[in-house]
């Protein structure tokens, strides 16, 4: 039997604010344990939350980003369950209203020759929990520790529709949905450090059928490749319950990456009843329009229409734009670089090959040795004939492994453009002489081996020869 | 007789202390030579403070000879210890923070500290302020200083047996569904609540967030007035508190009812409601009526409903707000160490004693899955029937005139095992609390046994002016508010 996969994502983005979402504490990164920590976020008695103006821009301007409906009226309540790294006993999230609904994003599927459309269900608020350390000093003890340094950093949970047919699918809303949000700065999006987590809704049924299948939900993937590989095997695993006739049940399970497996962590009976009620500390959110239009007009140029106007000003193609525009550095990095040396094609080229492939996972391109002014200044030479594309390789290297500015590096190596036509001559005349029997062949008609002699007069010139005039001058001797 | 340094109110004080008649210094031992001679039978506080009594005395006193003296400078107050005064335990009468010591103020605290009042210390209570006796504290109850066999109501009922035995000259409670009227009128002194959002709830320790307001219990209507002017305003650490103009309350007392209109509830005159209450009420509302006021008979349709509504809401929000006791982080932690489900039963059935217990469960069923709609949020919807109410009333009247509680003090032990009727206790006080409104309980006579009784007086919201005006005629036209108990003791002093 054929069956359809039907997945949903949850994905939690923690947000881009100097403090927490409920009291003054730095949201800071990696601090020595409990040392970012207050009477508010440790949940002491007596002590009221208080919104963040901040965490609410953030969700609209995402809201208005993924083209949700924003509730102009929307709160936030307690979700209750006890566990030692919820300092309060409940988390302050929302319910039933949040503060954006019904959304989408396009992603390119197909080999990025179709469109298709993921709907979001909701956006909504809360706050981090805090961390268990079960060992102090690499030592494993009988306690566990708490560190509550992220208790309290802002989240934003986005709900996805069970859009998504495929884990590629998946795995392509992920990446269109992180760089929005890289986009508006409102997450950094990096999953190992947790900033952008995504559990997973998945289940299948038989082709054609209308009714949904029983769904498991997947945790613990803490990247895009672990997402696609956590639903593959998933899928894998419901697909032969389903062809031996065994029945799926409701729960969620971990992904663990080293196995390559998914298994139970508990089942929809164990499932918590969170006792979600209005949290009233906190009195109603009215977003005025007034608020609105501001943060409207602060959006910035969102990736869609960034690839738009880079296929219009700059005249690349529409798969070039595609790949710079998806990652808001890199599109600026680009920017940058024909501001100074006006060759798109050529800057978007080196981009998408030599930068890329040297950034890595990671795409931050803000540290990368080769800036702007290195990659423009370098492309310059080679136009003025300073350097040949293949010497570029070499310069493009020594600047990423020492930092130093195109000139320099092809001073002190002597990797200047050989472009003197007589000497060139000269280091032909003698390959010629030198290789009479292929010469004969060449003048036969075997053309094909003219790519051998242009090896010759590169390996004697140490690749400096201009590659035009080596064209020239080797096809008007061998033509005798 | 002359009276004692304790015996006065702020206001008395304030002008001995202005005149240089009297220090700061001389009323703190003066306070704690009556807490001496009279704690062992009220038990009104959980700990006292004398040292850091003396210390704020000092301030005080250099403060007045600066002449930047407040009307509360150098005078000593008790403190619910619900109320988090940094470096001072505080217990919520219970087990569970037994040895808590805040690292914080609470915002009124900040208030009075920034008048240089005095802490005298902290009252006793009914554990988390869950009780209208004191007597689910875990540290055992206060009495009621007109018969120590007797209950002084709850929740705040070490604040108003301090005040009515003269073991402060005022101090703050907390109500969440009268714990602080019904207690001042057991206790025969006056006890205001006011508007929620009028006063910040910052490090006042949540027992149901939506309906808990700090608020003065005093020896008289101007002393009501003095401290609610002081704790009143919009905190920027609370969000629930008000951003609205604070005015000054000792404006608004006038010693005539001229153009006030009260309403009397007929729901609130019904079956049940003590006979001698009844008529100390009815008169006092003849006396106010005598002072110029119109009279007139209203009614409040969902009165029936309020208790139910509020032992619905106020457990629910409460077993949230008490789930951070979990000893984890701070207070109580059991020493079972085999794993962390243990932990957290075993922490929370030895740290909370039985009624806490009780409205934490009642609140988690209430919240739960399948019964939410039929509890939770039918409660919800039917408090939103009960502020109307008396927003049709206030169409018509200026404040609502009923009984604070339906009966007086009643003896220790009396209704602990029946907490049905306990709850029903609450009737008259409760409904304020769900609409929020201003309200205050005013001594109004004593029953055939010499015990006192209350008259309540509920304006609209943010009218604590009105409430204020005609608590204060009432009061200087009758001189309940005048009679002390212990009069034996007093002379002794």
């Amino acid at each position: 039997m054929e069956f359809e996969t039907i997945i949903g994502l949850e994905v939690h983005a923690q947000m881009l604010t100097e403090t927490k979402i409920f009291c003054g504490c730095s949201t800071e990164f990696g601090q020595k344990p409990n040392s970012l920590s207050c009477p508010v976020c440790l949940g002491m008695p007596g002590v009221l939350p208080v919104l963040n103006r901040k965490v609410v821009e953030h969700a609209l301007k995402t809201a208005i980003a993924t083209n949700c409906s924003i509730n102009k009226y929307n709160r936030f309540a307690r979700k209750n369950y006890f566990y030692p790294d919820l300092p309060k006993g409940y988390q302050i999230s929302q319910f039933e209203l949040p503060i954006a609904v019904d959304g989408f994003v396009d992603i390119e599927v197909k080999n990025k020759k179709i469109l298709k459309r993921i709907g979001i269900t909701r956006i909504h608020m809360e706050e981090d929990a805090g961390k268990l350390l079960h060992q102090l000093d690499g030592i494993s003890s009988e306690s566990s520790y708490v560190d509550y340094n992220r208790t309290g950093v802002p989240l934003m949970e986005i709900v996805s529709e069970p859009d998504m047919r495929s884990p590629e699918e998946a795995g392509e809303y992920l990446r269109i949905l992180r760089s929005v949000l890289q986009y508006l700065d409102v997450c950094d999006g990096n999953m190992e450090q947790g900033s952008f987590r995504c559990d997973a809704n998945v289940s299948l049924r038989p082709k054609g059928r209308e009714e949904l299948g029983t769904k498991v939900e997947l945790k613990n993937m803490n990247s895009f490749r672990h997402v696609e590989k956590a639903l593959e095997y998933e899928i894998q695993r419901q697909q032969d319950m389903l062809e031996e006739g065994e029945t799926i049940v409701q729960e969620t399970r971990l992904w663990d990456e080293s196995g390559g497996v998914t298994f139970s962590m508990r089942s929809k009976e164990e499932a918590h009843d969170y006792r979600y009620f209005p949290d009233p500390d906190l009195v109603p959110i009215v977003i005025e329009d007034s608020w609105l239009q501001e943060i409207k007009g602060q959006l910035p140029e969102l990736p869609k229409e960034k690839v738009e106007r880079f296929i219009k000003q700059y005249g690349i193609p529409e798969y070039d734009a595609g790949i710079l525009s998806s990652n808001r550095q890199i599109a600026d990095y680009f920017e940058q670089c024909t501001g100074i040396y006006h060759k798109p094609k050529s800057i978007s080229n080196w981009i998408m090959g030599d930068i890329l492939r040297n950034l890595g996972d990671t795409r931050e391109i803000d540290n990368f040795p080769v800036t702007p002014k290195h990659l423009a200044g370098m492309l310059e030479l080679i136009d003025k004939g300073t350097i040949s594309g293949k010497i570029a390789k070499t310069v493009f290297e020594e600047m990423f492994t020492s930092g130093k500015m195109p000139e320099e590096i092809i001073r002190k190596k002597g990797l200047v453009q050989m472009s003197d036509q007589n000497e060139i001559e000269k280091v032909i005349g003698e390959i010629i002489d030198r290789n009479a029997e292929a010469v004969e062949e060449y003048r036969q008609g075997k053309e094909k081996i003219f790519g051998f002699f242009v090896g010759l007069v590169m390996k004697a010139t140490q690749g400096r020869a201009n590659p035009k005039i080596v064209n020239e001058i080797l096809r008007r001797k061998l033509a005798g | 007789m002359t009276k004692q340094l304790y015996q006065m109110t702020i206001h008395e004080l304030n002008k001995l202390l202005e005149d240089k008649k009297v220090s700061s210094g001389e009323i703190v031992e003066s306070v704690f030579k009556r807490i001496e001679s009279v704690e062992e039978k009220v038990h009104a506080y959980i700990t006292l403070t004398y040292d850091l009594a003396m210390q704020h005395a000092r301030d005080a006193d250099g403060r007045i000879l600066r002449k930047e003296a407040g009307f509360l400078t150098g005078i000593p107050l008790a403190i619910k210890d619900i109320i988090c005064i940094s470096g001072v335990k505080t217990t919520c009468g219970s087990k569970m923070l037994e040895n808590f010591i805040p690292p914080y103020d609470a915002t009124v605290i900040k208030k009075i500290k920034s008048q240089s009042a005095v802490f005298a210390g902290k009252t006793n209570m009914d554990e988390f302020a869950m009780g209208s006796s004191n007597e689910t504290s875990f540290f055992g109850p206060a009495r009621n200083p007109w018969d120590t066999e007797r209950i002084p109501g709850g929740s705040s009922g070490g604040s108003a047996a301090a005040v009515a035995a003269d073991e402060c000259i005022a101090s703050l409670g907390s109500d969440t569904g009268g714990s602080i009227r019904q207690p001042a009128s057991h206790c025969g002194v006056v006890g205001l609540k006011p508007t929620y959002g009028r006063v910040s709830r910052f490090g006042l320790i949540a027992f149901a967030s939506s309906l808990d307001q700090i608020g003065p219990v005093t020896k008289d209507v101007e002393d009501a007035a003095i401290l609610l002017n002081c704790i009143s305003g919009f905190d920027p650490m609370d969000s629930t508190s008000v951003n609205r103009e604070v005015p000054d309350y000792t404006k608004a007392l006038v010693k005539n009812a001229k153009g006030l209109t009260l309403g009397i509830p007929k729901e609130y005159f019904v079956e049940g409601l003590d006979p001698e209450v009844e008529k100390a009420v009815r008169d006092g509302i003849r006396e106010i009526e005598k002072q110029g006021a119109k009279i007139k008979e209203i009614s409040l349709p969902h009165t029936q409903y309020a208790v139910a509504v509020y032992y619905l809401i106020a457990p629910a929000e409460a077993c949230s707000n008490l789930a951070r006791y979990d000893g984890v982080k701070y207070g109580y932690r059991s020493d079972c160490k085999s794993n962390l489900r243990e932990m957290y039963e075993i922490t929370r059935s030895e740290g909370f004693g039985p009624e806490v217990k009780r409205r934490i469960m009642l609140g988690t069923y209430a919240l739960s899955a399948g019964y939410y709609d039929a509890y939770y949020k039918k409660a919800s919807q039917v408090r939103t029937l009960i502020c109307r109410d008396f927003e049709n009333a206030f169409k018509e009247c200026d404040l609502v005139v009923t009984p604070t509680a339906p009966a007086p003090a009643y003896r220790v032990g009396e209704k602990i095992s029946d907490p049905l009727s306990m709850y029903l206790d609450d009737i008259f006080t409760v409904p304020a609390n769900l609409a929020g409104l201003p309200c205050i309980s005013v001594p109004c006579g004593f029953n055939d046994k010499g015990l006192p009784m209350g008259l309540q007086g509920i304006g609209n919201l943010f009218e604590e002016e009105k409430v204020l005006r005609c608590a204060y005629c009432f009061e200087q036209n009758t001189d309940w508010h005048l009679r002390r108990p212990f009069k034996d003791a007093v002379s002794a002093c």
